[in-house]
């Protein structure tokens, strides 16, 4: 299982390290900073690495990387997601997951790690029981704490840790009880030049936000439950239930937590909100090039596309690019060669574009590849997909609770090639 | 108020200033000076020197304190074993705490300090706690038996706590089972024969309830233990596998691949029929198709798992395509693991769809990437038979004029060519302008070959040639040996204008070259033109068998293990763990259950992945099978391109023109004809004097003389005294192995040499490498008085427990009667344990022999055997050594045969065998390497005997 943890940050060095069976000396780190170098860009570090002795399993999230040392055969599934957990716990304690906030915090970090995992085997990773096991620093509990003395591990065990619902505590009381989930769906697709769609797909959460006192028993059921074939649940939610009647039933965890997650497949036909039209070209023998892209909406189901981010990645041979957008703003990073415009929203009556210029090194080669467009927006109260909450029953307590659901239609890797 | 504070004294007294606080009278003082420790030692800094002061803090009733002291404790107890000692106490009053909190804390910190002293104190406490009742308790303590095992295997053997563990599997609370699987799969790990997962029915019921209850790491466990189990039938197989499916739905990626694995493995045995069966296809899409939205790296190993998948099975991810589009801002380790399923889901139906992307890909910005990509479309046109589109592609690609574009695909076109002859010729024109622009060897050396071979379409082949030849010197030895055939090639095409260019060619590469391979070929080519210009054309210009399918498909019988090992690392590495895992430790060989026919009656193994052309196929011969090195046409370089083979009158032709001058090249060392990219087996090592063997064909090489009748049973030796009369109170003990129609038996003769009756006989073997066991107690009913003797068959079986013995075959026996207990150990000839169905299909053998590494190749000789290959040949057959396939090369005769050991381990050799020559040559290949020597000693034994 895993055996140690090492904590990387960009410059490569390693600022915290723990050892769950014996002490695993530094210098097996050397490996990975071997492959480090040789891909070129942190993110292509390969996730799995074999040393000599050990076999090294990382992730790469907030410019950290994770490592961990495994000695003998795991499902390396079970570190990676282990890892994303210690990251998302670490977000959740601290706000961020930075190398500053750890090491702000590096007693509790430590403290976490202890509760996390024992010889190798994960414990309590739920964030509930973690923060009923050692409180979450606040400013005010610190100042509390250094004037009466108290601590802020908890002295007992935890209730949710062994119950059969171990994502709920026990005795949770609000004065308003409250029930909000957020339905977001994210549109994967990749465009190609003539505007045809190459594949899409939707990536939908239902994120829930849950204060309700005592042991709520709930059942979510939706007006098109068909459109979701392929999930993924939270553990509380009743599977067979699922299966039989297609209706969510659940005891919910305390606060914030993803109830499921699911995937309306490229079967289906994914409508795309906006469409891009663009021209990209350099010239022969000429150090310049002329761009030209304008965005307009699609199937936007009536609604306000709002936020939109385009992100390009110029070739290497691109000096500088002089733009004039119709709206919002853009800026270039020479270094980089990242072009970011700033849209805002579309209105159909005037179009937002971007033109201009395009600087190229002289003597440089025409550049072969044509730049992807990376395309962000954003949709309010609109589930792209169509899926719709039909309503929320509670049993089991006795209070009327608030309840609301929330749209969003996202953008997720969304491409247009050019 | 934040932590960063305990990391800013640096000061020279920076030791001596802690020592002071956590001497402190304050609580407070101390327990910040804790906190400074902590931070120090999390950096890696030594703080051990305050391993007393430290755990002087540790006796306080504040809960956060003495974690901290804990985790000290944890750190530095190892460089410190008589302090740690000090804490034994506090340790052993916190385990009586009546806080379970406290309880669970002290066994866990007590089971990962590493020192002896402390696990012997340890003990009490753990069995306490493992029967405490509190299940938090509980689940920690069954780890702490892990912990344990690991500092102390034997002490927790001795302490009984691995019968307490198992007991835990049948808890009450779901964690506390999950973690006692946990614990026994990491224990049985480092002990694979200890049988420690004992699963019946009764215990696989309560795991899989356990699996609807426990933590999501709790299930991965669950999982993983119910893949190893096998079920007795089809029915139960089916009932697992509809308990496990709602576990695809989860959250927790690792618990979904998982539960995959456990699908695979169980879907060997449900019948083909079955609507159950397309259901659960049906249901494995979706869930593996959700892995690719997850974070890169889960999306990494997700892939290298589907890639495996995708083999087994292709018809579960067969419409599900598009997912495998790359996107720009992959990683690209994600980019290539995802090309290359794309490469193995297509298809007719969706080639057009996979040109386009690949085409997209080929004009990205890493160079790998669009090489790799360039290259897809080769492979996708051999797979796919239908090659237009990806001519055009690859047409449309070198108009591009990006140089590695270009090259990449004149390499690709080679091999379409060599599929497809005579089809494409048209773009030779194409390839032909973009010349200059190739300075790849790798690109060069192919488009020498195409000039070569079509030499008579392009016109001025002469002149392409001629510009090739200027800089000869200068080129890489893959082209030269290319551009000297391509010669060749040319001037028995068109010999009257390419007279001067084929002698120039033929003396640079005999006179001016240091290179032995090149030297040796422009010789060959000088004798054949020159002896006999007919001759010397069937040869060169004679017909190639066409290239055809993948070539890197995984071997069948390494993919059904590797399915085995889903979400493992043996996954991500498509190797089997014994092939990485660190000294051997815990491997255990897993294979897929076989089908099982109680509702089914016989079925044609369909585990053939979908396109491997079947063997009937006359024309082309698989890529992957084709081990027989030519001659003449060695270097084609990628391994896509099989060798080309001759026609067997060609052969014999060449045989004679090479005379006996030449035997050396051809005898014992494949590297003297291979050159740099030749790794063909012996098998292949000499082709050119298979003469008329080649017959027909390949199928024709392998015809062997398989009309030995089988014989009653394999040798058995005479018997031998295993336990003299003086060692054993007068009982005297010989006795033999012996095989016969599928048993084994021990064939004992005792003696009584005493002058006292001997009764109650009994006899019990320890564990060893291959899990012998007496099959029967031993049955003597008689009493054996004074100097009888009693001869008895003792029946044995390969089920009990394995555990590795030095030397391998060891055998250690204790044989018990009324007077004493006796011991002795015996060595056991390998072949006892000769499977009869060791006979290997040619294509499977070829290819493993192939396949297995040849560090794992070990070579014998066997002395002083008159026999010829015929009597060799039977003689094995009766002790289950199978002749495979038989060829006569230079009047020695390759004996290639397999045989399986019990444990399902194949064993490959080649037989050589000289007429006259009482010595044999026997190189055996295994992937268990260390069985070779015991297996020459059964060879050694059987045929000299």
């Amino acid at each position: 299982m895993i055996h140690s943890l090492f904590l990387i940050n960009c410059s490569g060095d390693i600022f915290l390290e723990k050892h769950w069976k014996s002490v695993v000396s530094q210098s097996v780190c050397d490996y990975f900073f071997e492959a480090q170098e040789k891909a070129a860009d942190v993110e292509n570090v390969p996730p799995v690495i074999s040393t000599p002795h050990h076999y090294l399993i990382s992730i790469y999230r907030d410019k950290l990387f994770f490592v961990s040392v495994i000695q003998t055969e795991v499902p390396p599934l079970f570190v990676i997601e282990f890892l994303h957990r210690v990251a998302d716990t670490f977000q959740d304690y601290f706000g961020e997951c930075s190398e500053a906030a750890i090491k702000d915090n590096v007693v509790i970090v430590y403290e976490l790690l202890e509760e996390m995992l024992d010889n190798g085997f994960p414990l309590a990773t739920e964030s509930n029981i973690l923060k009923e096991l050692i409180k979450p620093p606040t400013i005010l509990r610190s100042v509390v704490n250094s004037i009466t003395g108290s601590s802020n591990v908890g002295d007992t065990l935890p209730t949710g840790q062994l119950s059969n619902i171990p994502w709920r505590r026990a005795g949770v009381k609000y004065t308003n009880n409250e029930a909000y989930f957020d339905v977001v769906e994210e549109i994967d697709a990749i465009i190609d030049k003539s505007g045809s769609t190459v594949f899409a797909e939707i990536q939908g959460v239902i994120d829930a936000c849950i204060k309700l006192s005592g042991m709520p028993d709930l059942s979510l059921s939706f007006m098109n439950p068909r459109l979701l074939d392929d999930v993924s649940f939270h553990p509380c939610v009743r599977f067979k239930r699922w299966e039989s009647e297609r209706v969510l039933s659940f005891i919910p965890p305390d606060g914030n937590f993803r109830l499921i997650s699911y995937r309306v497949s490229s079967q289906n036909l994914v409508a795309i909100p906006v469409y891009v039209k663009h021209s990209i070209s350099f010239k022969e023998n000429s150090s310049c090039g002329r761009f030209d892209i304008t965005i307009g909406p699609k199937q936007n189901m009536g609604k306000t596309v709002e936020g939109i981010t385009v992100t390009v990645h110029m070739p290497k041979v691109v000096l500088n690019m002089n733009l004039t957008p119709t709206q919002g703003s853009y800026t270039f990073d020479p270094v980089t060669k990242v072009m970011t415009w700033d849209v805002g929203k579309i209105t159909p009556q005037k179009l937002p574009s971007l033109k201009g210029l395009v600087n190229l090194q002289s003597g440089a080669p025409r550049p072969e590849e044509n730049p992807s467009l990376n395309i962000q927006f954003k949709i309010q109260q609109l589930a792209i997909s169509g899926l719709k909450v039909n309503r929320l029953d509670m049993y089991g307590e006795k209070y009327k609770p608030f309840k609301g659901v929330k749209y969003i239609t996202k953008a997720g890797k969304f491409q247009v090639r050019t | 108020m934040t932590d960063s504070k305990y990391f800013t004294t640096t000061k020279k007294g920076e030791i001596f200033e802690l020592k002071a606080e956590l001497n402190s009278d304050k609580k407070e003082k101390k327990k910040e000076a804790v906190k400074k420790v902590i931070a120090s030692m999390t950096v890696g800094k030594d703080v051990s020197a305050l391993f007393p002061d430290v755990v002087n803090c540790m006796q306080t009733d504040n809960l956060e304190l003495k974690k901290l002291v804990y985790l000290y404790l944890m750190n530095y107890a190892k460089s410190q074993p008589d302090m740690a000692i000090m804490a034994v106490n506090t340790f052993v009053k916190d385990c009586e705490d009546p806080n379970p909190l406290i309880r669970a804390l002290a066994v866990r910190t007590m089971g990962c300090i590493r020192v002896d002293k402390i696990t012997e104190y340890l003990c009490e406490p753990l069995r306490k706690c493992l029967k405490d009742e509190d299940p938090y308790v509980r689940k920690t303590a069954a780890v702490c038996v892990a912990k344990l095992h690991d500092i102390n295997a034997q002490l927790v053997e001795d302490q009984g706590f691995l019968d307490t563990l198992k007991d835990l599997i049948s808890d009450s609370n779901p964690m506390v089972v999950a973690n006692a699987v946990a614990a026994l799969s990491e224990i049985a790990e480092s002990h694979p024969s200890s049988n420690l997962l004992d699963l019946n029915p009764q215990s696989i019921n309560k795991l899989l309830t356990a699996l609807n209850e426990c933590t999501e790491w709790g299930q991965i466990f669950i999982l993983d233990c119910l893949a190893d189990y096998a079920p007795k039938d089809d029915r139960e197989a089916q009932s697992i596998c509809e308990r496990v499916t709602p576990r695809l739905s989860h959250a927790n990626s690792a618990v979904v691949l998982s539960a995959v694995k456990v699908l695979m493995k169980f879907m060997e045995m449900l019948s083909k029929d079955l609507d159950y069966y397309s259901t659960l296809l049906k249901k494995l899409a979706p869930p593996l198709v959700t892995l690719l939205s997850a974070e890169p790296e889960l999306q990494y190993v997700a892939l290298r798992n589907i890639n495996l998948i995708v083999q087994k099975r292709p018809e579960i991810l067969k419409h599900e395509m598009k997912v495998f589009f790359v996107k720009y801002n992959d990683p690209i380790y994600v980019k290539l693991e995802k090309l290359d399923i794309m490469i193995r889901l297509a298809s007719q139906a969706n080639i057009a769809q996979v040109l386009a992307e690949l085409k997209e890909y080929a004009t990205e910005v890493d160079v790998d990437f669009v090489r790799k990509a360039v290259r897809a479309i080769g492979r996708c046109a051999i797979k796919v038979e239908s090659a237009e589109r990806c001519v055009s592609t690859l047409l449309d690609l070198i108009q591009t004029k990006v140089s590695y574009v270009v090259q990449e695909a004149v390499v690709v076109i080679k091999d379409i060519f060599r599929k497809y002859p005579n089809k494409y010729e048209s773009v030779i024109a194409t390839l032909c302008e973009n010349l200059d622009s190739l300075d790849e060897p790798e690109a060069r050396a192919a488009m020498t070959w195409i000039v070569g071979e079509y030499a008579e379409r392009i016109d001025n082949a002469d002149e392409l040639l001629e510009g090739f030849l200027e800089g000869f010197h200068d080129e890489s030895t893959q082209v030269q040996l290319q551009l000297l055939t391509a010669i060749v090639k040319l001037f028995l095409k068109k010999p009257t204008e390419t007279q001067g260019l084929v002698q120039q060619v033929l003396s640079l590469a005999t006179q001016d070259s240091d290179n032995p391979d090149l030297r040796d070929r422009g010789y060959i080519y000088w004798r054949l033109l020159s002896t006999d210009p007919v001759a010397a054309k069937e040869v060169v210009l004679a017909e190639k068998p066409l290239i055809s399918e993948e070539t890197d498909l995984i071997e069948p019988t390494l993919l059904d293990e590797l399915i085995c090992y889903i979400g493992t690392l043996a996954s991500v590495y498509h190797k089997p763990p014994s092939a990485f895992v660190e000294g051997g430790r815990g491997v255990v060989l897993k294979s897929l259950p076989p089908r099982t026919a109680s509702s089914e009656s016989t079925e044609s193994p369909e585990t053939t992945p979908a396109g491997v052309p079947t063997g009937e196929q006359p024309d082309a011969i698989p890529a992957q099978g084709d081990l027989l090195g030519d001659l003449l046409n060695l270097d084609l370089g990628p391994p896509a391109s099989g060798p080309p083979l001759p026609a067997s009158s060609v052969q014999m032709a060449a045989v004679d023109l090479l005379g006996g001058g030449l035997d050396s090249l051809m005898g014992d060392e494949p590297e003297g004809i291979g050159g740099p990219n030749f790794a063909a087996p012996p098998a292949a090592a000499a082709p050119a004097n298979v003469g008329a063997a080649m017959g027909s064909g390949l199928s024709d090489l392998f015809d062997l003389t398989s009309g030995v009748g089988t014989l009653s049973g394999s040798y058995v030796a005479p018997k031998a005294v295993w336990l003299p009369a003086m060692k054993a109170k007068g009982l005297e003990i010989s006795g033999t192995f012996t095989r016969q129609v599928g048993s084994i038996s021990m064939d004992l003769q005792l003696t009584n040499k005493a002058l006292q009756v001997m009764t109650d006989f009994a006899i019990q073997f320890n564990r060893n490498s291959f899990g012998l066991a007496p099959a029967a107690p031993l049955q003597i009913h008689a009493p054996l008085s004074p100097n009888q003797t009693v001869e008895i068959s003792l029946p044995l079986s390969t089920v009990g427990s394995v555990m590795k013995m030095e030397p391998l075959n060891n055998l250690q026996v204790a044989v018990k009667n009324n007077i004493d207990v006796f011991y002795f150990s015996t060595l056991y000839p390998l072949h006892i344990l000769f499977v009869e169905d060791g006979k290997m299909d040619r294509q499977m053998f070829l290819a493993t022999w192939k396949d297995i590494p040849s560090e794992n190749e070990a070579q014998f000789q066997i002395r002083d055997c008159p026999l010829s290959a015929d009597a060799a040949s039977g003689r094995l057959q009766s002790s289950n050594i199978f002749t495979v396939a038989r060829r006569n090369v230079e009047g020695q005769d390759m004996l290639y045969q397999s045989l399986k050991l019990t444990n399902g381990i194949w064993v490959l050799a080649e037989l050589r065998v000289q007429p006259g020559n009482p010595s044999f040559t026997l190189s055996l290949k295994c992937r268990a390497p260390e069985v070779s020597r015991h297996v020459y000693q059964a060879y050694e034994t059987i045929l000299k005997n």
